[in-house]
């Protein structure tokens, strides 16, 4: 912990860990100037700072993709696995049942997500795997220099002016319906809203899915792209206000009843949601559903926090592993004594 | 010879009508898929193996849930031969469909025992027959309609004792402790078992010549099949984190090693020291295995020859970015789908060098069922310690059969957890750098993802990087790690399981095989020996990288066979990669690649076909 003597100049800043965010840097980005994905890095490195998470506690997984180099560029002092195309789910299921004490962020893009990698997609929201499964969506195939993904909308058109024809995948509107249990979409252009979900992500223990919409400046945020810095501030429509309250800070009561959808977290803070949306349920999974279905229809945006649901057993509660790291287990817990061996032998003969 | 046309003159010698052929043959049981004949066949067998008998067993089942015919041998033999057997000499009889079929293919004098109705006596006269109303005597044991499918296969195994002079108390015994804690379903399977035997004892007089007489050679053995072995060696080695996705021949493994761990490890409050998963498919297990073993977990996952083509690309991250990790691959025909529920070790080359670019892996290769336990083991020690994935090659035949064995030994060593450098080792280092070579042994140190130092963190990625294990496109240092993996690889080859020397009798012939063609080989060995008066010398190989015994076997020997159960003959090709250029020349091959296990005929009229004998 960082102490101030009498003599000394004020340091930086610290957060309740002592640490000043300088800690949760990471290395100088490579991406495009402007790209949404660096002020989604600069989100993630203010509320892991904020939440005072110690760095050494945090693994940082990703695929193959521009949002894929990222994790170089926050939490130099985290782990990092930069893995496969489309197979960041199973290498971080892999080091979650290593060790489940750890927190898991992945960060992955739009191609790596809804095209080559939907099918390990699909199964690691099924599972409920405590991580935070981050999307930086801009639309595109960068590193391929512009190709469509698939979660291109319906008539959007490139640069080189060829149109998207085929309908999008709402990679929110999967995972709430195969399990996922903190679901959102955000802006990378939306400071607050994305730092308060982020916070909460943090807090929550299960599965997170982040949709961010990113935007490509290089290959996709031209007139006539609807994942564009100017179609994006025009369109999103957030559903609700996110609000996210440590547990050591005051609930204030400015809304009045009805409009506040409170939301205890496992670590004792709270994720304050204020209803935008009339009537607007995200614990009710078909609703959820439903409405990002009408959103489509009516060519809307809509940003916030979807679907949430802090109960339920995550896949390590279903496993029932034991409370230290299967990683680093003593001999003495792995392996089974002598006379175990013996009575299978008799066994045998 | 192509197909088994042997008369009993031919294999066994001269056979009178009143000689005796005792304990030195094998039995056919012909049924059909999903009629529950496994376990009594099993019982069988293991009634045999209770009498003393070496003994073994073989499925031949299609790739089917129920209805085509199955066949499963056992083969008796003092001699201790393990292999399979081209002819069998009984015949147990239960599948209208291939009735006919399965009588014509006995030798003269061969014995068929089957269900009366199949009246096999209009085919051939000469055999002996024992017609035997299988379906009248369940009827009469077991009054309950639906069970009777079950009880059925156990009048034939009555029938069997009592005709080779099996016996009675031997077969009860094994029943027993098959259904230890079930009385009643002891009961109907052993009533059933005694009404069989019965009804041959009173109408069936002897008239063939086998029998299985009482002896002393399986004292103190075991019987197990590979899959299970590997499983208890895994569980044994500590395996924490198994992700798999089913696939036959290699389902099994799978599934006994949970039934293991939950016996096993659980801690006394009743929590896991593990974490079982069912992938979405083999990307995904692999994939899993990998990100287990980066943080430290000792994983596996189990597979066969299409699983091993998914895992391609991820073999080549593990390689690369150099996380450990076990991989099974119980061997089946291919190539594509093939014949899954048969033979083969043909996934051997292209597992070596699994993946793009410059890549290769360790193989251990178990050639019996004790090996596989102790190779299971081992693998997790020798994936840690080389921290890259290491493959351990089984076959369907090895995997999915019964075999005999001496007991297991507990591992005497304790686990080696590899280059792992802790909070306080950092503290004292100041820092480390994941990829370099500080040891002179092509090993850089790692940390696990947890550790406790600000210092601890590094970044892995499969795109070049450099020892510090940042991101490189410098010529210079991407080669360096290229150059490193290189002589890590090659100082592998201290650290594998070195070849045993069956036979070294300073023969200027020499033979190499692996994993399950030991079996055959062995016996082929007698054969070359008694039937040619040549005894040559045989090696068996048990892992890749070769360790340098191997090239000083191929180097004393002018002539050097490779025996192997594939089409192209990779494990000579593989050789052929390692040799030195002079050596080269030396090595021919002799295949077998029709799904079968091979057995040591074949390999006997080859090797006299291409030695000119």
């Amino acid at each position: 912990m960082a102490t101030a003597t009498a003599n000394a100049t004020p340091g930086p800043k610290v957060n309740q860990i002592g640490l000043p965010i300088l800690e949760y840097r990471g290395g100088k980005s490579t991406l495009c100037a402007g790209c949404g994905h660096n002020a989604i890095s600069e989100r993630i490195i203010d509320a892991m700072f904020e939440m005072g998470v110690q760095p050494e506690r945090v693994v940082k997984m990703s695929g193959i993709g521009c949002s894929s180099k990222s994790p170089a560029y926050f939490m130099s002092r985290s782990h990092s696995f930069n893995s496969v195309h489309g197979r960041m789910p199973s290498v971080t299921t892999g080091a979650v049942l290593a060790n489940h004490t750890l927190t898991a962020l992945g960060v992955s893009g739009d191609g790596d997500t809804a095209s080559i990698g939907i099918g390990q997609f699909v199964h690691l929201m099924r599972r409920n795997l405590p991580m935070i499964y981050i999307i930086e969506d801009n639309g595109v195939y960068g590193l391929t220099k512009g190709q469509f993904s698939a979660t291109a909308d319906i008539g959007s058109v490139l640069k080189h002016g060829v149109i998207n024809d085929l309908p999008p995948i709402d990679t929110c509107a999967l995972a709430i319906q195969l399990g996922a249990t903190f679901v959102g979409r955000s802006f990378s252009g939306d400071k607050k809203q994305l730092l308060a979900m982020l916070k909460a992500a943090i807090a929550h223990k299960g599965t997170v899915m982040l949709d961010v919409l990113s935007p490509c400046v290089t290959f996709n945020d031209h007139e006539g792209s609807t994942k564009s810095y100017k179609f994006l501030q025009e369109h999103d429509d957030p559903i609700n206000e996110v609000g996210f309250i440590d547990d050591f800070e005051e609930i204030d009561v400015d809304y009045g009843s009805g409009q506040i959808f409170d939301v205890p977290m496992h670590d004792g803070s709270t994720l304050r949601l204020r209803k935008l949306h009339e009537d607007y349920d995200p614990s009710d999974k078909a609703n959820a559903v439903r409405t990002l279905m009408e959103a489509h229809e009516n060519n809307e945006i809509l940003t916030g926090v979807f679907y949430i649901e802090s109960q339920k057993p995550t896949f390590i509660d279903q496993l029932n592993i034991v409370d230290e790291p299967l990683a680093t287990l003593p001999q003495s817990l792995t392996r089974p004594p002598q006379h175990a061996l013996d009575s299978l032998m008799a066994s045998l003969q | 010879m192509a197909t088994g046309n042997l008369t009993l003159g031919q294999e066994q010698g001269t056979l009178s009508a009143r000689q005796r052929i005792v304990n030195d043959f094998s039995i056919i049981v012909a049924t059909v898929n999903g009629s529950g004949s496994q376990s009594s066949n099993s019982v069988l067998l293991k009634s045999i193996f209770g009498m003393g008998v070496p003994v073994s067993g073989k499925n031949l089942f299609p790739s089917n849930i129920a209805g085509l015919p199955t066949w499963y041998t056992i083969r008796a033999s003092k001699d201790g031969y393990v292999a399979r057997k081209r002819d069998s000499e009984v015949l147990v009889s239960l599948n209208p469909e291939t009735a006919r079929e399965d009588v014509l293919a006995l030798p003269a004098g061969g014995v068929a025992i089957y269900e009366e109705k199949l009246n096999l006596k209009q085919y051939r006269d000469d055999v002996v027959f024992y017609p035997v109303p299988i379906d009248k005597i369940t009827a009469e044991v077991c009054p309950t309609a639906k069970l009777r499918k079950l009880v059925r296969n156990m009048v034939y195994v009555g029938a069997v004792a009592q005709i080779l002079r099996i016996e009675l108390g031997v077969v009860e015994g094994g029943l027993r402790k098959q259904f230890a804690s079930k009385q009643k379903v002891f009961d109907s399977n052993f009533g059933a078992v005694k009404a069989g035997f019965d009804y041959a004892q009173q109408n069936l007089p002897k008239q063939d010549p086998f029998f299985i007489e009482r002896s002393n050679q399986t004292t103190g053995q075991i019987v197990i099949d590979g899959n299970a072995a590997c499983a208890m060696g895994a569980v044994f080695g500590g395996v924490t984190v198994v992700a798999w996705y089913p696939i036959t021949p290699s389902t099994s493994l799978v599934e006994a090693t949970i039934d293991l761990l939950k016996k096993l490890r659980m801690t006394p409050d009743g929590k896991a020291t593990y974490a079982v998963v069912q992938a979405e498919d083999e990307l995904a297990a692999i994939g899993m295995v990998l990100g287990a073993g980066w943080a430290g977990a000792r994983s596996m996952t189990s597979t066969s020859g299409p699983g091993i083509s998914l895992m391609a690309e991820f073999s080549g991250l593990g390689y690369y970015a150099e996380l450990p990790g076990v991989i099974f691959d119980v061997e089946r025909s291919g190539p594509s789908t093939g014949m899954p529920t048969r033979t083969q070790q043909a996934d051997l080359l292209s597992t070596a060098f699994l993946s793009h670019g410059d890549t290769k892996h360790p193989i251990l290769l178990p050639g019996n069922v004790k090996e596989c336990f102790e190779m299971a083991g081992a693998a997790f020690d020798l994936a840690e310690r080389l921290q890259t994935p290491v493959f351990v090659f089984t076959d369907l035949d090895l995997g999915m059969n019964n075999w005999m064995s001496e007991p297991f030994e507990y591992p005497a060593k304790p686990q080696d957890r590899g280059k792992v450098l802790t909070a306080e080792d950092l503290d004292r280092l100041g820092g480390f750098a994941r990829y370099r070579d500080v040891d002179g042994d092509g090993i850089g140190w790692r940390t696990l993802p947890g550790t406790d130092h600000p210092k601890a963190a590094y970044f892995t990625r499969g795109s070049g990087h450099n020892d510090a294990a940042g991101y490189t496109e410098k010529p210079g240092e991407y080669q360096a790690i290229m150059d490193r993996l290189a002589r890590k690889f090659d100082y592998a080859r201290k650290l594998v399981p070195a070849p045993v020397t069956v036979r070294d009798g300073r023969s200027k012939i020499g033979f190499l095989a692996f994993g399950t063609t030991d079996f055959a080989l062995r016996e082929s060995l007698d054969q070359i020996e008694k039937e040619y008066g040549k005894k040559v010398d045989y090696m068996r190989i048990r892992a890749f990288p070769f360790t340098h015994a191997i090239h000083d076997f191929v180097a004393s020997h002018e002539r050097v066979y490779v025996v192997e159960q594939n089409r192209d003959g990779q494990m000579a090709s593989l050789l052929k990669l390692d040799l030195p250029a002079d050596q080269v020349a030396k090595l021919r091959s002799i295949l077998f690649y029709n799904g079968l296990p091979i057995d040591a005929r074949t390999i006997t009229e080859e090797f006299a076909a291409k030695e000119g004998l």
